[in-house]
């Protein structure tokens, strides 16, 4: 079995008001060091059968139909094989 | 079994002992689980049931009093009104978003398990003070749960109530009420009958979440309770609102015998309760319960909490008719069991029986007890306040100002623009008046509906501030137009084993009882909250009074914005020199003491049958409710609503300024009304009985109030709003 | 003129939608279930306010994929009226309907105020009855309003007067705090090209009788109208 690990974060021209409250939040924590956050999905799929490749194949056009909205975001995957 | 897992599950020895007695064996560790949460107080109300007794709770327009998921009243023209309220403190305060969410969530399935349609949500919140990170924490927290369930479930959210006091810092208060319109003639309710009908379980899978929440509900919070995190959970709005749908669908074509929602233990109250209520026994197979993860054993599937979930049972030859229905909804559903006639809840589990008890034990048979009740120390203490020692107010503007912006009285914008209250499209009166007003379509009429409890009275004298509570909702209902129905109550006090918490807790029932009676508006239904306590200090007691009222010709309702220039505006009722327990005292001197206003019930009634009669015949273009911060703050909140300015002039008569501006005493309305209509208004107030003078008119720019002929106050409307607007989102920034 | 609203699991204001049209506009209306397969026999389709499928993932992004979403594209490319919104409008951006992007409200919360609007192109079929320089009362009611599109895009859609709705003050000023969700350039609806489908933010349905504190909202509805009859 595949598992994808899925990174969706919005695309860097796209202001983010999640992460800029974030990172407000810790600067008044007293993290001055903290230059910046951004807040992002992650997803975990899980996918039976098929090559590694035609796995990476399909996460691509999952994110590209579905998981991601391409006109804001961007998205980022590995494929690792794990055990059942 | 050793006394330490039947402790550890929060039963006392006797009533294990209880237990023993009744099935002639000792239990195994899945019946004792499932006695543990059904004789929890949160439960069997076994603490509180006999002063519960108190409540007048019959009236003729009652067809469902207490003992149901929720409250029933007629409306005429076939229609009837449903509301309860519910407490979800506890849960809250260990994880604010999911634990105001799923309480929410709760009280919209009591409302549609009856078969009516939720058509309005309310909450009545109590935080510690704002100075405090993680007061700020939960207070956003509890609203963003709010509006994410409300919001996306589609049930408008249209009143409301949100108090700040040290002593909710560690015991925040969250109680949600729903509101919903059902055909007189299609209540369904809690029974499980028929002998081989099948039970169906519909909704979300069970998982482990929310193990043990109601003994969470009935112990004390300590620091430790940050631990207890698992037993929240989690919800699922978009879940409940496929299976609302479904299940008004099921109920509209009458293909349901009877339904229950599984709230507080789960499947071992919904499956015992049915039971009990129909006089049958039920079979259930816990193999055919969808759960969430693998290996769940008896015990955690009948005591889990997992949200979302429908118990119901229909006929054979509707069992699959049933199913379909949920199919289409996208809702899943299975038969886990069938109506028995032994009387027995017996539970199976990989073919053999996992549990076997009689089912009305669970439901009916906890022990009661009268705890023992002892008026408290510090009574004495606090209602000691000697007004000559308090230098009489000089600069009123200032105190206006802190008073508009002191969390309690400043506006509360900042909590309900998260909230979709105009959803439905039935809203008439939005949030921010004293009781918010919606339409019933496909009628003339309308509901005005609002929460109402000032805990500081309470505090000071629980038999006076029950029966405030109970007046001012309805006082509230009046100026909008609207003829108090019934009541729903949530009692939060502390722990009921304290002598002194069950004297506030008796006290306060006694009083909001009477005034009850006196209004003619039963208690329909409620909820107790207890152990509202943090490492041992407990809340004020805190009895929120849910009340609903009926608009014959919505069109005629009120609300308390002054509308325009040239208006008389009329003070309706008494002033007294009565300072004790008010916003004034706590804002400006920081004390909770003196003895609450007094309230008169005949006065207060006669009050509230004038105000109803000058708004139904015409002459009121506004009215609006003295309460907290007194005249003075009543006055700005007229004004800022349609910025309209206004000058008042007062005279003493021989009261304290303050008292005069800011006091708090109670059976006291504003109205404004027509130049032309002052003197058949003043009449009118006579007929009843009820002190009136025209104190000022409407106009200008500026809020103008003048006392003996002296100005006291001169300020600018935008300066009034501006802080009074400001105070809460300044705060939560 | 006969009017279709979608039901998507979770719309929740598809009854707004219905008696809208039906009890004040007085005009035929009726629900469509997501699954079905055809929209034929309507003049005018409806994707209503809610939570579809519970919002879940991305607002509209589930929905889009419903069965009866494919024939309101086909419905919308033969030049049929297709109007979103809230969640409507954001369903018609995820299925590529009208350009842009919507998520998350600069304040973070979910808002529920009136709002004021300036009409921005008069001369659409969704705003023809609208007189000029009104400014349109409508409520909003969402917590992932904020319109995005790129530079290019949104050039484009200025010069072919593809932005129709803005917010703005009482007296039609687009200022900054008359913004309530941080959209680029105040957008609250924008249509497509050829302008026979527009997606806004703000709730018509819930400003068309005097006792919810307007009526404004009824003018995009009686715009539709006027626009279909100036075709028969």
């Amino acid at each position: 079995m595949w598992k994808a690990r899925i990174e969706i974060m919005l695309k860097k021209s796209v202001l983010d008001p999640q992460g800029q409250a974030v990172e407000g939040a810790l600067h008044s924590l007293g993290y001055d060091n903290v230059r910046s956050v951004r807040v992002g999905k992650y997803l975990e799929v899980d996918i039976d059968g098929g090559d590694k490749e035609a796995a990476g194949a399909q996460v691509r056009e999952m994110c590209e139909r579905l998981l991601a909205n391409t006109v804001i975001e961007d998205y980022t995957f590995t494929v690792t094989e794990v055990q059942r | 079994m050793k006394p330490e897992v039947w402790r550890g599950m929060g039963l006392k020895d006797e009533e294990y002992n209880m237990i023993v007695a009744i099935l002639g064996r000792d239990p195994n560790y899945v019946e004792l689980g499932m006695y543990s949460v059904m004789w929890s107080e949160h439960c069997s109300y076994k603490n509180s049931k006999e002063v519960l007794r108190l409540f007048p709770t019959k009236g003729e327009n009652v067809l469902q009093g207490p003992g149901e998921n929720a409250g029933i009243v007629d409306i005429g023209d076939g229609l009837a009104v449903c509301f309860k309220i519910e407490s979800h403190n506890h849960p809250s305060a260990i994880e604010p978003y999911q634990g105001a969410a799923t309480g929410v969530g709760g009280i919209i399935r009591d409302i549609f398990t009856m078969g009516a349609r939720p058509v309005a949500l309310l909450n009545s919140l109590r935080f510690g003070t704002l100075n405090e990170r993680k007061v700020r924490y939960l207070f956003g927290g509890v609203v963003a749960g709010i509006a994410g369930y409300g919001n996306c479930i589609g049930i408008p959210t249209v009143a409301g109530e949100v108090y700040f006091d040290p002593c909710y810092q560690g015991n925040p208060l969250v109680n949600a009420m729903c509101v919903g319109i059902i055909e007189a003639d299609k209540i369904r309710r809690g029974r499980a009958t028929g002998v081989g009908n099948p039970v169906i379980l519909a909704g979300a899978r069970t998982g482990r979440d929310g193990m043990h929440g109601v003994t969470f509900a009935s112990e004390e919070l300590s620091d430790a309770s940050e631990e207890k995190r698992p037993a929240v959970q989690v919800g699922d709005p978009f879940m409940e609102k496929l299976l609302m749908e479904a299940c008004l669908e099921l109920i509209e074509n009458g293909d349901i015998v009877g339904i229950q929602d599984l709230g507080g233990a789960g499947l071992t109250c919904a499956t015992s309760e049915m039971a009990s209520r129909g006089g049958t026994g039920l079979e259930i197979e816990l193999d055919r319960v969808p759960c969430r993860e693998e290996g769940m054993t008896a015990y955690e599937i009948m005591i889990s909490e997992s949200q979302e979930r429908m118990l119901m049972v229909v006929t054979p030859d509707k069992e699959e008719k049933v199913h379909a229905v949920f199919r289409r909804w996208g809702v899943p559903s299975t038969t886990i069991g069938k109506v028995t006639g032994d009387g027995m809840l017996r539970v199976r589990k990989a073919g053999e029986v996992a549990a076997e008890v009689p089912a009305r034990s669970l439901a009916e048979d906890a022990p009661v007890y009268c705890p023992a009740f002892k008026e408290p120390e510090y009574i004495k203490q606090t209602s000691e306040l000697d007004l000559s020692r308090l230098p009489d107010v000089t600069d009123a503007a200032g105190a206006l100002l802190a008073l508009l912006g002191s969390p309690n009285i400043a506006s509360k914008e900042w909590v309900y623009h998260q909230y979709d209250h105009m959803v439905r499209t039935c809203t008439v009166v939005l949030p921010g008046s004293d009781a918010a007003v919606i339409r019933i379509r496909g009628t003339a009429k309308g509901l005005a509906m609002t929460t109402d409890c000032n805990a500081r009275y309470t505090y000071l004298d629980p038999y006076i501030g029950g029966m405030i509570a109970v007046a001012e909702a309805a006082r509230n209902i009046t100026c909008s137009g609207a003829e108090p129905l019934a009541v729903t109550d949530n009692l939060n006090f502390g722990n009921p084993e304290k002598p002194e918490i069950f004297w506030q807790f008796r006290r306060a029932v006694e009083g909001m009882s009477e005034a009850c009676r006196y209004f003619g508006t039963p208690v329909i239904g409620g909820n107790v909250s207890f152990y509202n306590e943090t490492n041992g200090e407990a809340i004020f007691p805190t009895p929120t009074v849910g009340m609903v009222g009926l608009l014959s010709d919505v069109t005629r309702h009120c609300t308390q914005d002054f509308r325009q220039e040239g208006d008389r505006i009329i003070l309706l009722g008494d002033t007294f020199d009565e300072l004790g327990g008010s916003e004034y005292l706590y804002v400006l001197y920081g004390e909770t003491r003196g003895k609450p206003p007094a309230l008169d019930l005949a006065r207060e009634k006669a009050l509230q049958q004038a105000v109803l009669a000058a708004i139904r015949e015409g002459l009121a273009v506004s009215a609006h409710d003295l309460s907290e911060g007194g005249l003075a703050v009543a006055l700005s909140e007229c004004c800022i609503g349609q910025e309209v300015g206004a000058s008042v002039n007062l005279s003493t008569g021989g009261l304290r300024t303050d008292s005069l501006l800011f006091g708090e005493s109670q059976g006291r309305v504003i109205i404004s009304t027509r130049p032309e209509n002052t003197e058949k208004l003043l009449a009118l107030a006579g007929e009843y009985g009820v002190p009136s003078r025209a104190i000022g008119t409407t106009g200008g720019t500026e809020l103008i109030i003048s006392v003996d002929g002296n100005e006291k106050v001169r300020l600018p409307v935008p300066e009034l709003a501006k802080k009074w607007r400001g105070a809460i989102p300044c705060l939560m920034a | 003129m006969k009017f279709g609203v979608v039901v998507f699991p979770g719309s929740n204001c598809d009854l707004d939608a219905y008696h809208a049209i039906r009890d004040v506009l007085r005009h035929p209306v009726e629900y469509i279930w997501h699954q079905e397969e055809s929209v034929a026999g309507f003049d005018c389709i409806v994707l209503p306010g809610g939570f579809s499928y519970g919002d879940y993932l991305r607002s509209g992004a589930i929905a889009r994929f419903s069965p009866v979403m494919k024939s309101v594209v086909e419905f919308a490319a033969s030049g049929g009226l297709v109007f979103g919104i809230c969640n409507g409008f954001q369903v018609l951006v995820e299925v590529g309907l009208l350009p842009g992007a919507l998520y998350r409200n600069t304040g973070l919360q979910f808002r529920c105020q009136f709002t004021n609007l300036v009409v921005e192109n008069r001369n659409t079929p969704f705003t023809i009855a609208v007189e000029p320089g009104r400014v349109l009362k409508i409520p909003i009611a969402h917590g992932e309003g904020n319109y995005y599109a790129d530079a290019q895009t949104l050039r484009a859609m200025e010069q072919n007067g593809q932005i129709v709705f803005r917010y703005a003050t009482a007296g039609g000023e687009v200022t900054k705090d008359a913004n309530p969700n941080g959209s680029l350039y105040n957008i609250a609806g924008v249509c497509n090209e050829n302008k026979n489908v527009l997606g806004m933010m703000p709730h018509p349905e819930r400003s068309v009788e005097r006792i919810l504190g307007s009526q404004d909202g009824l003018v995009i509805f009686e715009s539709l109208v006027r626009y279909r009859e100036g075709l028969r």
